[in-house]
């Protein structure tokens, strides 16, 4: 029995000795260094930097190793971090124009400014397993552009901007944004408490909210207007110093949405779009974003609300991935007294039933 | 502070402050879910992460801390949060109610009485008593603005109606201070009346749900019923076999693979204090009294 034993706290810290020892494994294969993974499960650091919303390589690998490789404890244990870290300020907007490119793709146009970049990508992988990595195989290196990338690649929707056909996106540029980790969630939700809370949603999640509007349930005509990669400046603007000063750089995926929008009662007929970030190298989960926040505008554009996807109390509600997971694995706690009453509830129930059923018998007999 | 890097009681001071406002609003309106800005506990979401807010915002240096789940001080996930306090807050923790001042539970009330001296702390999953009712939260919340509460009245009429009675044995609402009807979390009907002009404290932190409720010392909590078919606080119909206590709230444990079954409190601590006091049960002696015996 796991509960209602005397000695509970000795067989916690067992649980934790033998859960070391699982997840160092075989002890003579060599141990997996936190740099290892931070260099080569890449794409497994950025989810879990985007989900447990801290970006710190070095510590989502660490997170990662603890975990075994589970991402979405990873994530788990780096927002547990990141609640006990102190506020300095809160940083400029990033400006993703001036973004240090390492791909950039466009759906829309078949060239335009700044060029179509593929960069490191799996798209055109055939996905056949590769046998040569089994083998610490030496890899030859990449050819590179005899021309750098311009430092300053304009954004499709900027394009489409200029002709007026793409709806403005609204709200007050100087206004302090509101902060989705220092006030609770309520609805309706403004935009960008909806972003927030998108960036940090389950990749999983949000991929399925947004795969769900392309089959039919709340669909938004999308196209991928632009997916950039690449690394962009932080900058602060110190009390004492009233200037801005950059304080490092960070790799973030964008992408922004084109969809057709046919117009409703208060919007005139024009493009829309839906907006994604994710901390890393992360396609999907910025794609899925995108699609979704189109999705959430619903209300705002005046159009139907019939889609899961387009729901924000749906949508919102069930994205953090700490938050499902602790709820649904809280099913793993005694729940004994609860159980006891519906067990005394059910039997009540059936005995009561059972008379209704035994009595016209009786009279039948009779 | 017995935990290097990390403040009293984990959270930071300022964390404590945003967290003790909503308690002060929650105390002046009492039944009312308060909003709070939750954080990330270091324990999943689910597992008591409210709780252990409020607790953390609430305990100083000179309290004693109990913590009970299911009405136990040893099941593993309070003997987890109770050595988090000992460990971050250096706090003295006990399991006897009476010397506790916070106690902090997930789904029992003690069956010792409270004193005015004493803060429970209760663990809630789901803060809305109308959540199961109806799923948005903009709704919910307008309800209980204009104290419309029509919806839970039919759900306990529609029960009578198809059942005879009504079909709730858990986290039964209960009407606070004759005006917001309140989730008292998942503890059986029978601890309903047990919050009733209770001495104590008592509030509520969810954390998933980042919600804060409380029911202040001497406040009416009445559970919902109707004049024809008046609340009904259910316990299983024995005594209990370590202790014979015939008015606690008991636990069925299933001691053999042939329909054998003991009851025995669920309050172990309740269960202790009476057989230390030399109270026999039809199974004294059994293994279920533990080591410690």
């Amino acid at each position: 029995m796991y509960v209602a034993v005397k000695g509970g706290e000795r067989a916690i810290a067992a649980s934790h000795a033998v859960l070391a020892e699982v997840r160092r494994g075989d002890p003579s294969v060599p141990v997996l260094g936190v740099d290892q993974i931070e260099q080569q499960l890449g794409h497994a650091v950025d989810r879990v930097m985007a989900e447990g919303a801290l970006y710190d390589r070095t510590l989502a690998a660490l997170a990662i190793k603890q975990a075994q490789g589970d991402l979405q404890e990873a994530a788990f244990l780096l927002r547990a971090y990141r609640t006990t870290l102190p506020r300095f300020c809160a940083s400029l907007p990033i400006d993703t124009v001036r973004m240090t490119i390492a791909r950039r793709i466009s759906a829309t146009y078949k060239d335009l400014p700044g060029g179509q970049i593929l960069g490191p990508t799996y798209d055109y992988t055939h996905r056949l397993l590769d046998p040569t990595l089994l083998d610490d195989a030496p890899v030859p290196p990449a050819p590179r552009a005899a021309e750098p990338v311009d430092p300053a690649v304009p954004r499709v929707a900027a394009l489409l901007d200029q002709e007026g056909l793409i709806r403005p996106e609204r709200g007050d540029r100087d206004a302090e944004p509101p902060d989705l980790t220092r006030d609770p969630l309520t609805f309706p939700a403004a935009r960008p408490l909806r972003l927030q809370n998108l960036a940090r949603g389950d990749e999983g999640f949000v991929l399925a909210m947004g795969y769900s509007t392309q089959r039919g349930y709340g669909g938004s005509h999308p196209f991928a207007g632009e997916v950039r990669y690449g690394t962009v400046a932080v900058e602060i603007v110190p009390e004492e110093l009233g200037f801005a000063i950059e304080i490092g750089d960070i790799a973030v995926t964008e992408c922004q949405m084109v969809n057709q929008f046919a117009g409703s009662r208060t919007e005139k007929p024009q493009f829309t779009r839906g907006y994604g970030l994710a901390f890393g190298h992360s396609e999907r989960k910025a794609m899925g974003m995108a699609l979704v926040d189109r999705a959430l505008m619903s209300r705002e554009l005046g159009q139907d609300v019939t889609a899961p996807a387009q729901d924000e109390e749906f949508v919102l509600s069930h994205s953090d991935n700490v938050e499902a997971s602790g709820f649904v694995q809280h099913l793993k706690l005694p729940h004994y007294v609860d159980f006891q009453s519906e067990l005394e509830l059910i039997r009540r129930l059936r005995a009561e039933v059972e008379e209704r059923v035994a009595e016209p018998n009786r009279e039948a007999a009779e | 502070m017995s935990l290097p890097g990390y403040n009293f009681a984990y959270l930071d001071e300022q964390t404590k402050r945003m967290i003790r406002r909503a308690l002060l609003k929650a105390v002046a309106i009492p039944g009312y879910q308060v909003p709070f800005a939750s954080r990330e506990m270091p324990l999943a979401y689910g597992w008591g992460t409210g709780g252990m807010q409020v607790t953390a915002a609430v305990i100083g240096p000179h309290d004693v801390l109990k913590v009970i789940d299911q009405g136990a001080d040893d099941t593993t996930n309070a003997v987890s949060i109770r050595r988090f306090f000992a460990l971050t807050a250096g706090v003295r923790t006990t399991e006897r109610t009476a010397e506790a001042t916070i106690i902090q539970t997930r789904h029992r009330i003690p069956e010792t009485p409270l004193t005015a001296a004493q803060i429970l702390v209760y663990q809630v999953p789901q803060p809305e008593p109308l959540r199961k009712l109806e799923p948005r939260e903009t709704e919910t919340r307008r309800m209980h603005a204009l104290a419309d509460y029509g919806l839970m009245h039919v759900k306990l009429y529609e029960d009578i109606a198809r059942h005879g009675r009504i079909t709730l044995s858990y986290d039964y609402p209960v009407l606070v201070n004759g005006r917001h009807v309140m989730a008292p979390s998942p503890i059986p009907s029978f601890d309903n009346p047990k919050m009733h002009r209770s001495p104590a404290l008592q509030l509520f932190g969810a954390g998933r749900e980042k919600r804060i409720y409380a029911v202040p010392p001497y406040t009416s909590v009445e559970s919902l019923a109707f004049e024809d078919h008046p609340f009904h606080p259910w316990k299983a119909n024995e005594a209990c076999g370590l202790c014979g206590a015939t008015d606690s709230y008991l636990d069925e444990v299933v001691v053999d693979d042939r329909g054998g079954r003991l009851f025995v409190c669920s309050d172990t601590d309740h269960c202790t204090t009476r057989r230390a006091a030399g109270h026999r049960g039809a199974a004294a002696g059994h293994a279920l009294a533990g080591a410690g015996e």
